[in-house]
């Protein structure tokens, strides 16, 4: 019996301090005046991870500030969600408290959302990052939203292959899949197209917690000649720590990597996902629930490469970075990945 | 391209640092397992360890006192554990779930209430051995690495020697073996459990710190990532000897090494069988190899009095 008991109590203590380091309501809804439009988010990650699930965070933190405050919008989050099976679970409380909006963000909660927004026909949904609104399937309240990372990737890459004087550079991505695979590519491509005899070794650790395992990696780059190195999801933090301990560039995507390492950031491909949401609340407001599919670009402003002000880059290559942001808006530059 | 030399050299020296959290926390489930008690909460105190040596290394830009918070962390946790396990008799391997649970919750809410973003840290510098570490390829792979990395290695034979060498390691191996017989000739088994709980939780802590201020010098939710729950499965593999397990850590180690190099290099193998070899290679080796151990007798037994 004390066995059970004192079972049952470890348990609850631990659920209980796993919840607080999740879910947090940013400010209780004010009394008297109009509803507020309330948004609730499930992220793979924490809020703060310097990459994937902060882009959405900072998202809903601007896009709360540009509609007026938490008496406008008001948002809850569900962080660390690695767990798909507690992802759903997290996504039917939050349609069933009667949330305006609930975000799916991570591509592995797919087939969750696919069950469960049909049993909310008055919720909508958001899922990304993909192009996938299930509306073949007859759903109807669900969007859809991707990032074309790749844009980014490229115009990395340009400055990379700029900036590589061995010609020898190294990525250290997660799974080969998804978001990370269109960043890599373009990454990839944008270093191919400006240098077509540099080498990048692109390396998937198979994880994107091992932290340890990316760390690894990286060394393993610089020993193969790599002086320029760039990744992608919340693992590469590890990475980053090795470059900067070897005097070796880095490039970010995702969010604005530059703080944790001012001397060897040179830029970052920022994520502004208010470019998908705002249309999505707009929407909503207007009755529709769904079936839209939106895209961060370069051309739209989702997409911004933000240069490390600390980083001292030299003029040519920041003129070459601005030319390729150019061509890939108005089109004179292809880049040969697809946006799936 | 780089000369097979180099790339073996490579390779051994990432897998000999790759090893090196594996091996505190593994030495410490070896100490508590051969005692009788499975410890399935290292991931989770290994969290807590690199949570508090990252932390007040942060804070006190001493990496001395960081190891020492996670030696005082580890201390409470393994304490915890010991009393759960020990002195209230409670099922083993569930109550080693809940305390990973709690060390990766509790962790997560102090990163989130303390920091709140990821930062870096000085850290435990690397070593230098005057002469050793300028040895051209020696230096590299031996004489070079983080403090951290000896002390993980320096941890096996004195493990082996306390297991095999002192009256206290016989009185751990027959508290895991027959507790009833140590009992009955005076050997206090709460007392002996107690002490080898406490200190692997000490040690699985000092495994989180040499992430989070030895090789990394960051810190992350979730930065352990697994890695406790795979030093557990190290203690299987290596049958519960010292010796066994550091052989199993390095293998695994090496093979994660090579598979990063398959990449780099191009090879012509894709990335997700890449990933998988180190684990499906742990699996054979398991198999064909390792002779089938006896786990200690006792082992998940809370011991009762009759």
């Amino acid at each position: 019996m004390r066995r059970l008991f004192l079972f049952a109590l470890l348990v609850g203590l631990a659920l209980g301090l796993v919840a607080c380091g999740g879910g947090e309501a940013t400010q209780a809804p004010a009394a008297e005046e109009a509803r507020p439009f309330r948004i609730a988010v499930v992220m793979p990650s924490a809020i703060n991870d310097m990459a994937f699930s902060q882009s959405m965070y900072d998202a809903l933190v601007k896009l709360q500030q540009d509609m007026g405050g938490p008496a406008k919008l008001e948002f809850v989050y569900s962080e660390n969600m690695y767990v798909v099976d507690d992802a759903a679970a997290a996504i039917r409380d939050y349609a069933s408290q009667g949330y305006d909006l609930v975000i799916a963000h991570g591509s592995q909660y797919g087939s969750s959302l696919q069950e469960i927004a049909p049993d909310f026909p008055e919720t909508s949904f958001a899922w990304g990052t993909t192009v996938d609104t299930f509306k073949e399937m007859g759903i109807d309240n669900v969007f859809a939203y991707e990032a074309r990372s790749e844009q980014g990737g490229y115009v990395n890459g340009v400055m990379a292959a700029l900036l590589s004087q061995s010609g020898v550079i190294g990525v250290v991505g997660p799974i080969e899949t998804g978001d990370a695979k269109l960043y890599i590519d373009g990454f990839k491509a944008g270093v191919l197209a400006t240098n077509p005899d540099a080498q990048v070794n692109v390396n998937y650790i198979g994880s994107f917690s091992d932290t340890a395992l990316a760390a690894e990696a990286a060394k393993t780059h610089i020993q193969a000649g790599a002086d320029v190195m760039t990744g992608t999801a919340q693992m590469v933090v590890g990475a980053i720590s090795v470059a900067k301990d070897h005097g070796v560039l880095w490039f970010g995507t995702q969010a604005d990597q530059s703080s944790l390492a001012p001397e060897i950031v040179v830029a970052n491909q920022v994520y502004d996902w208010t470019v998908a949401l705002k249309p999505m609340v707009e929407n909503i407001q207007k009755g529709v629930r769904g079936g839209e599919a939106y895209s961060l670009t370069l051309a739209n402003g989702g997409l911004t490469i933000q240069y490390n002000p600390a980083f001292n880059l030299p003029a040519e290559v920041k003129d070459a970075a601005q030319k390729t942001i150019q061509g890939i808006i108005d089109g004179s530059i292809q880049i040969p990945v697809g946006g799936e | 391209m780089e000369s097979w030399g180099n790339i073996l050299l490579g390779i051994a020296a990432s897998g000999i640092r790759l090893a090196t959290p594996y091996l505190y926390a593994a030495m410490g489930e070896t100490l508590s397992q051969r005692s009788g008690v499975l410890n399935l909460g290292v991931e989770g105190q290994m969290l807590m360890g690199a949570f508090a040596a990252f932390y007040v290394a942060y804070r006190t830009g001493s990496a001395g006192l960081g190891l020492l918070a996670a030696v005082g962390v580890g201390l409470l946790m393994g304490l915890a554990m010991a009393f759960v396990s020990v002195h209230l008799h409670a099922e083993q391997g569930i109550s080693g779930i809940g305390f990973y649970l709690f060390g990766l919750g509790l962790s997560d809410l102090l990163f989130q209430k303390l920091l709140g973003t990821v930062d870096s840290v000085q850290g435990v510098p690397d070593a230098h051995f005057p002469l050793l570490s300028d040895l051209p390829v020696l230096g590299e792979l031996f004489f070079r690495h983080n403090w951290m990395v000896y002390g993980a290695y320096a941890l096996v034979p004195l493990v082996w020697f306390v297991l095999n060498k002192t009256p206290w390691g016989l009185m751990i191996k027959a508290a895991g073996e027959n507790p009833h017989a140590a009992d009955s000739l005076g050997v206090s088994i709460a007392k002996v459990r107690y002490a080898t709980v406490t200190l692997g939780g000490v040690l699985s802590a000092l495994g989180g710190a040499s992430l989070s201020i030895g090789l990394l010098k960051i810190f992350q939710q979730n930065m352990t990532s697994g890695l406790g729950f795979i030093a557990v499965a190290l203690v299987y593999f290596g049958s519960w000897r010292p010796v066994g397990v550091l052989l199993g850590a390095l293998l695994f180690s090496l093979v994660n090494a090579l598979q990063l190099w398959v990449q780099v290099l191009g090879l012509p193998i894709p990335a997700d069988f890449a990933v998988m070899a180190p684990y499906v290679l742990t699996i054979v080796v398991l198999v064909l190899v390792v002779q089938r151990a006896r786990p200690p007798a006792a082992l998940t037994k809370p011991f009762v009095r009759e």
